[in-house]
């Protein structure tokens, strides 16, 4: 089972944090700081597992942006690479080439598709139809909920609110 | 801003990130986040009410701050009301702070856990998901008792839609293994195992983790799972490239449902029904063939897919160690891999290698790779792929190989990671003592390694050679010789000078006929090294010093002045101070002879564990030591492909690592031994191993709880206690048990009618085990057949942890019954309680018998009496291999015998049954029918029932 899953810039900001096991804040944070330093430490042509603590660290590096899991140590490694590509062609698919900023602009949006795709530290859907048919689907909501929203004063539409 | 903004784009969310983002500092980024919340506050405080838009958007904007880091102590209640929202939109970004953000007070929880089951119940497929989601993010143990009931319902409604069932699956396995009680067994559990023959795709993926989940815990409950999961397996392997539509990926075809079927078979031993069984071989040879074939596709995701499939069927093979020839595959392709220009493939070749090498089957094909994994270790780029490599050489080392992986191992610790440095130095420390075959060369090697690293060599390792060379007489001359020579060096390490002082306190004698190394020399050049010591080299060189005065009186005026110096006599050091007026007293009053009792030669080591390994273990659990352990024999039976090498009889009895060098020193040693001239904290340690008093027994002693089935009650073993000890009838060592709490390993040693046993408990949670309390009874008359003595393990397993407990067995007379193993501790609050057959069977006291053919009929004949003999003829459970036959007759404890039977396809086999009582010779032979696939099996001994509890064990086996 996966245990965590973290994106994090190559200047070792923190885009995107997923935990399937509970931990607390400070475990959390702890836990972050540790494994960002270790990844960025890595040369590029490095292999992308490496053993931490109890745990199996994958990881693979995506234009600017590193993704990274934890698994259980009789996890397999590979199918796990394979799960943060077919999570970046979600990515990809959804927002159309993505890049690190739509990352940070629609983080709302990044956490559903994860959610469609993994849920609880397992595979829940690996085909990218479903998983974006889902996501879609409650796009189609939004705008029909927007439709019948009033309208908004000019004030807040340039975010002055 | 980004130029893709999907559904609603929040504006004012976007200019606040904008604006984060441009901050030049830190300072001016906790500014502007300040700013922001306390708008945010006041907003949510504000007479006026918010509608769902800004609500939404302020929530996101708390989100975001939290996501940066920052603490967010509100908002949760306008959560919660999004959360209860109609619209979708409004709905989807409470669950998601709720997701992210829980904080379980207790009125919120309640508050939550409306919204959730009103969703719950609402038979909207989308707000269903949503509450699913939030539940399995959630996981806590509030929400498991709202909803565990509830979600096996709609799992297995028929009336659920394809996505809700795949949420519900995997939620409830997130509340299952965060809450096992709270999730009730019934009617529903086999209706979820047929949803592996469910039409969608997904459906499947997302169940079998949960069905791997659920068998890991009640294996027998599930087990009509393993006949559909081959049968899925098979489908998806022979589909082609394109049959599975948008579940194959990269040509590959539903990889990750391959791998979790694959997963999900090794919670089983392999299949008993022989039409699935050869259905899943021929699975398992596909994907091994599909490995050679020309890749689909130049893409890295394809060749990734398709060897994690790979890598998992490896591990199923592994698991069941049963196929030869497909373990020999296996180490085929992964020795491919070993040279695969991907560091990724070099690094699972070489991790995959290591547990292969530990099968009796494929130890020997692990071994012809031995030259490419020494490059590795030599020209590997990343350090992770090179400590790899340094535990595969340490995997496949044994007597044939060690001095070539010693010596490499060696010249890589001078170039070695400092991370890595003490575990490397504890693995040569291992190795080399427990092949050494000549003792110089265990010496030399431990020299080297404090030349080396002295640094990371720890104390265990330089008190182990020090029992060693005490020990072992035919090395004492040489390691002084050694010592010697070594601390002659201008700069040598101080552990150097402990082993190098101890040494020659103890053998300076065995060369001091040299004028180069006459007593004085020795002397001074210790001498030399005092200063530049620490205090507890200082005071065991002082030690050594005394005992310089009783082997070589030349010496004594010399040393006594050394003692009497004012920098000794009034040491600032209590210890030294103590022991320069005591040895200076000592060898100015005591007479010659007085002398030479109390400073005798230090007698022999009582043998035992060496505490390297113990230390070994402790770093890496059980799974690093007993890559090494005596499961494996040499020459490996099975594994022997030529078959050329004859085991020899002692391995029927598997010695101990500390055996091998210190061998069966049956006489005790010497009633009283001199005790140390001082209780000085260091010579305490040193000697700490040293005998008490009288022969190491198996009677109590103070500290050793012995065990009366008074205890408490064992209660029942669990239903497949049978099976796991009938695999552990012609093996010593592997996995005893195992579920999502706790994994209980074993490794046994058995010599005449004693026995040793390890058990090693692992705490597989992230949780402490409370009250933690393993026992063994002794049903039924077997208290009077079997003495098994345990020690005391501690109350608290800590998540993650292991805890070792060391069993001493005797065997009193002939017994049926195997004693029971207990084990109770509270996870959770909740109290656990398994009990298990402990692995210890008539046949483990069997002691190997080589005969000539005449001698062995004529035995035969002389037990002819109709009760003598037990016979049985079966039908064979496993594949009929010759050499796994051979290798489970070894392993069952009686020799071979070549020769004797006319028909070579027979089996003939001897030995005796050691018990303090009583011993009990016993002949056997095994008549394999190849066309009908049955065995005829008959004993022969001088006992009935002895005759036939061998019988049926040995038939369990084929």
């Amino acid at each position: 089972m996966m245990q965590f899953m973290l994106l994090f810039s190559r200047q070792g900001k923190l885009r995107l944090q997923k935990w399937y096991v509970p931990l607390s804040d400070k475990e959390k944070k702890k836990i972050t700081r540790e494994l960002v330093q270790t990844v960025l430490a890595r040369k590029p042509k490095m292999c992308s597992f490496l053993e931490w603590r109890d745990l199996k660290i994958v990881y693979k590096r995506y234009a600017s942006l590193y993704f990274c899991c934890a698994i259980e140590d009789q996890d397999n490694e590979l199918i796990t690479l394979e799960i943060i590509h077919r999570y970046v062609e979600l990515l990809d698919k959804y927002f159309g080439s993505v890049c690190e900023l739509d990352i940070i602009f629609n983080f709302e949006k990044a956490y559903f598709i994860l959610d469609e795709f993994l849920l609880g530290g397992e595979v829940q859907e690996t085909s990218k139809k479903n998983v974006l048919k889902a996501i879609e689907q409650a796009d189609l909501l939004q705008e029909d909920a927007k439709e019948a929203e009033t309208p908004r004063s000019v004030l807040e539409e340039i975010g002055l609110t | 801003m980004p130029a893709v903004s999907k559904g609603d784009g929040m504006r004012g969310l976007a200019v606040f990130i904008s604006d984060i983002r441009n901050c030049k500092s830190k300072e001016a980024e906790i500014k502007r986040i300040n700013k922001e919340l306390a708008n945010i506050r006041s907003k949510f405080k504000g007479d006026k009410a918010l509608d769902g838009y800004s609500k939404k958007k302020y929530v996101c904007k708390l989100l975001f701050i939290f996501l940066l880091g920052h603490d967010i102590d509100f908002g949760h209640m306008e959560a919660v009301n999004l959360l209860s929202s109609n619209k979708y939109t409004e709905k989807q970004i409470g669950y998601l702070f709720i997701s992210v953000l829980v904080n379980s007070t207790s009125e919120l929880i309640r508050l939550i856990n409306n919204g959730v089951k009103n969703d719950l119940t609402s038979r909207n497929p989308t707000f269903m998901c949503l509450a699913l989601h939030c539940i399995a993010n959630v996981g806590s143990r509030e929400m498991g008792e709202a909803f565990a009931a509830d979600i096996p319902r709609i799992l297995v409604a028929g009336d659920s839609m394809d996505s809700v069932k795949q949420s519900a699956a995997l939620c409830l396995l997130r509340l299952y293994k965060a809450s096992p009680d709270l999730v009730p067994m019934g009617e529903w559990t086999a209706r979820v195992v047929h949803l592996l023959n469910d039409q969608h795709m997904g459906v499947v993926t997302a169940a079998v983790s949960l069905i791997t989940c659920l068998c890991k815990k009640n294996p027998e409950d599930f087990k009509t799972c393993v006949s559909l999961a081959v049968s899925r397996l098979s489908r998806i392997v022979s589909s082609a490239s394109t049959d599975l539509q948008d579940y194959t990926y990269y040509f590959v075809p539903a990889p990750w449902l391959s791998v979790k079927l694959l997963r999900l078979l090794q919670c089983y031993a392999p299949p008993e029904d022989a039409a699935v069984k050869g259905r899943l071989v021929e699975c398992l040879e596909t994907v091994l063939n599909k490995a050679q074939e020309p890749p689909k596709s130049k893409k890295v995701q394809h060749s990734n897919a398709k060897n994690a499939v790979l890598f998992e069927t490896i591990s199923l093979i592994i698991h069941y160690d049963s196929e030869p020839n497909l373990l020999v595959r296996a180490c085929n392709q992964l020795g491919q891999f070993l040279q695969h220009r991907e560091t990724n493939l070099r690094y699972l070749a070489l991790e995959s290698m290591c547990t292969l090498a530990s099968s009796e089957f494929s130890h020997e094909a692990v071994k012809t790779h031995i030259d490419t994994v020494i490059n590795a270790l030599k020209t590997e780029r990343d350090v992770s792929v090179r400590q790899r490599a340094a535990d595969l050489l340490y995997a496949m080392c044994d007597r044939s190989n060690a001095k070539q992986i010693v010596s490499e191992m060696l010249r890589y610790l001078e170039t070695a990671d400092y991370a890595i440095r003490e575990e490397i130095v504890l693995k040569v420390a291992i190795l080399a003592e427990k092949y050494a075959v000549d003792y110089s060369w265990y010496v030399d090697t431990i020299l080297n390694l404090i030349r080396i690293a002295g640094d990371y060599v720890s104390e265990e390792v330089w008190y182990r050679v020090l029992q060693i060379v005490t020990n072992r007489d035919d090395v004492q001359g040489y390691a002084a010789k050694t010592v010697f020579e070594a601390l002659q060096a201008p700069a040598c390490h101080e552990n150097m000078v402990k082993v190098g002082g101890y040494i020659l306190g103890e053998f300076g004698n065995l060369i001091a006929g040299d004028p180069r190394s006459s007593p004085p020399v020795q002397f001074s050049l210790l001498h030399s090294k005092f200063h530049l010591c620490s205090v507890a080299t200082r005071a065991l060189l002082l030690s050594t010093y005394i005992k310089f005065i009783n082997l070589f009186p030349e010496t004594k005026a010399t040393i006594q002045a050394v003692l009497r110096a004012g920098s000794q006599l009034r040491n600032a050091d209590v210890e030294l101070q103590q022991r320069a007026v005591e040895y200076l007293t000592l060898s100015s009053i005591a007479s010659t002879d007085v002398l030479a009792t109390v400073l005798e030669e230090m007698p022999p080591f009582p043998e035992r564990e060496s505490s390297i390994l113990a230390k070994l273990k402790r770093k890496k659990g059980p799974g690093a030591a007993s890559t090494l352990d005596d499961g494996r024999r040499e020459p490996g039976p099975g594994g022997d492909v030529n078959g050329g090498v004859e085991p020899a009889p002692s391995t029927g009895s598997t010695p101990s690592p500390s055996a091998d060098l210190l061998g069966l020193r049956a006489a005790p040693p010497p009633a009283a031994p001199p005790a140390p001239p001082s209780a000085g904290s260091l010579l305490v340690d040193v000697f700490s191993d040293s005998p008490t008093g009288g022969p190491p027994s198996l009677g109590p002693s103070p500290e050793e709880a012995f065990l009366s089935p008074a205890a408490e009650d064992p209660g029942i073993p669990i239903p497949e206690a049978d099976e796991l000890l009938h695999k552990f009838v012609c093996k010593n060592s592997g996995v005893l048990f195992e579920n999502a709490l706790l994994q209980i390993g074993v490794k046994s040693e058995f010599r005449q009618n004693l026995g040793r046993m390890y058990l090693f408990y692992g705490n597989k949670t992230s949780v402490q085990f409370q009250n933690f309390c393993p026992t063994v009874t002794h049903p039924g008359d077997l208290q009077s057949q079997l003495v098994v003595q345990t020690k005391r393990v501690p109350g608290q397993v800590d998540g993650g942890a292991q805890v070792q407990q060391v069993l001493n067995i005797e065997c009193l007379r002939d017994f049926l019954t195997p004693p029971l193993l207990t084990v109770r501790f509270r996870y959770g609050g909740a109290p656990q309680a398994l009990t298990l057959k402990l692995p210890v069977t008539i046949n483990k006291f069997f002691q190997p018998t080589e005969m000539a053919a005449q001698a062995f009929f004529q035995r035969w004949k002389q037990l002819s009496l109709p009760q003598q003999e037990a016979q049985k003829i079966f039908q064979a459970n496993h594949p009929m291999d010759s050499e796994v036959t051979k290798a489970k007759l070894l392993g069952f404890g009686s020799a071979l015998l070549d020769n004797v039977d006319p028909n070579p396809e027979n089996y003939v086999g001897a030995g005796i049954v050691q018990t303090k009582a009583l011993q009990v010779g016993c002949l056997l032979r095994l008549e394999p029918n190849a066309q009908a696939q049955m065995y005829r099996l008959t004993l022969r001994t001088s006992k009935e029932s002895v005759s036939r509890h061998l019988c049926e064990l040995l038939a369990e086996q084929f």
